[in-house]
């Protein structure tokens, strides 16, 4: 049986954790850097937000080794373990989730306290930037991954106990399109992501095991 | 339609409370932010000078947000102006709000009056970067020594300050040493200061 998942506070206390200023402003950095390299705000959102991306893959990982989130069966709960839990066990502050649409397939995901953005005032110059770019990356990059990884983990239960003459894989591929409905730095109250499901495909997996 | 909330909460970013410091955030989320750090500079860059030199940029602005920060908040807006102050203050307090720890060694150099070296068993950044071999000499904690030479400028301590690894005996993972050489005048005003 595998053991019951966490609550995000004891995640958070089971993780290594530093000092959340140096994270913030080696972000910040980061940040100065790309708008001195490339100059052009819209550059440096793609950029983040690619940044984003590549990290949230791995995350994702992680977070799937040290959650003991066995089941994300739809978007809804994957949106829900990520707002608890994800957010919590990475930033050590936790997102809600609002707004779904009717058919479940667009949510907006709300932070009140961002550790990105300490001490970040945006000059009349960047006005066009998104300076979190890299968490929509990050959600990006891991929702598409959190259920392909889940039904990887649970086929190979499956097929240890079951073993059975063949083994199609079905795997769950999930593409989503986040963006930023508000953002504190812009004089709103809050951050606000919208995320929405692009499409769900599942895919055949070419895996035989009787070869 | 963005930026049109209604409840603005502070108008200047320089108004709002300033945080204790305790708030912190997984290892792995620095460390996936500092490898991404890494590698988009790697692909700026066609020689390895370059990466430290970006990468010691990258941390020289930390450092200058990190001393004043810090000397606002800890120090009650008191900043060191003798060299071993400084020194003890990166040593100490800097090491210990940035990595939660203090620094393992702060010692003189032997050879040169200016030197000063600053050593970790393992610095926090290197924690999960591994070096190729045809990357020769290069340490990620050129970051660091950013840091500390950021602090150093602008505290009035002018320094170049570089990193090196240094195997040792027995252990699997070299050990890192932040040599700093102050500048000239460093040292006469500090003569002149008795």
């Amino acid at each position: 049986m595998p053991p019951a998942p966490k609550s995000g506070d004891a995640l958070f206390a089971s993780v290594d954790r530093v000092n959340a200023e140096l994270f913030t402003l080696t972000y910040g950095a980061i940040v100065r850097q790309l708008l001195t390299d490339l100059e052009e705000v819209e550059e440096v959102n793609k950029q983040l937000d690619q940044m984003g991306y590549n990290i949230g893959t791995r995350l994702v990982d992680e977070f799937l080794a040290k959650s003991n989130v066995s089941r994300c069966v739809d978007f809804k709960e994957t949106a829900d373990v990520i707002a608890k839990l994800g957010f919590k066990m990475f930033l050590g502050v936790t997102a809600t989730v609002t707004n779904w649409d009717a058919e479940g397939t667009s949510c907006s995901l709300v932070l009140e306290d961002n550790p990105l953005v300490d001490f970040v005032e945006l000059p009349d110059t960047c006005q066009g930037l998104q300076y979190c770019n890299l968490l929509s990356g990050v959600i990006r990059g891991g929702i598409g991954n959190v259920i392909l990884s889940n039904v990887v983990l649970k086929l190979f239960q499956n097929a240890y106990s079951q073993l059975p003459e063949t083994l199609t894989v079905n795997m769950v591929s999930m593409k989503t399109e986040v963006t930023w409905v508000r953002d504190m730095l812009r004089g709103d109250d809050a951050y606000e992501m919208r995320v929405k499901l692009i499409k769900q495909i599942p895919e055949e997996y070419p895996y035989k095991d009787d070869d | 339609m963005i930026g049109v909330g209604k409840a603005k909460q502070y108008t200047n970013v320089l108004d709002k409370p300033l945080s204790r410091g305790r708030q912190e955030v997984s290892l792995s989320a620095f460390a996936f932010l500092f490898s991404e750090l890494v590698q988009y500079n790697q692909t700026q860059v066609d020689s390895i000078t370059e990466l430290e030199r970006r990468l010691e940029d990258a941390g020289y602005a930390v450092g200058a947000r990190v001393l004043e920060l810090l000397c606002h908040r800890e120090k009650g807006n008191r900043r060191e102006t003798r060299l071993l102050g400084i020194l003890s203050f990166i040593h100490s307090t800097v090491w210990k709000v940035l990595f939660g720890k203090v620094a393992d060694s702060l010692e003189k150099g032997t050879e040169h009056e200016d030197e000063y070296m600053i050593s970790e068993k393992e610095l926090l950044v290197n924690r999960f970067i591994s070096v190729p071999k045809d990357m020769g000499a290069f340490n990620c904690g050129t970051f660091v020594a950013g840091i500390v030479k950021g602090v150093l400028d602008n505290a009035g301590f002018p320094a170049v300050v570089t990193a090196h690894s240094v195997p040792i005996e027995g252990q699997q993972r070299a050990r890192t040493t932040i040599l700093i050489k102050f500048a000239a005048e460093v040292l006469h005003r500090e003569a002149r200061l008795g």
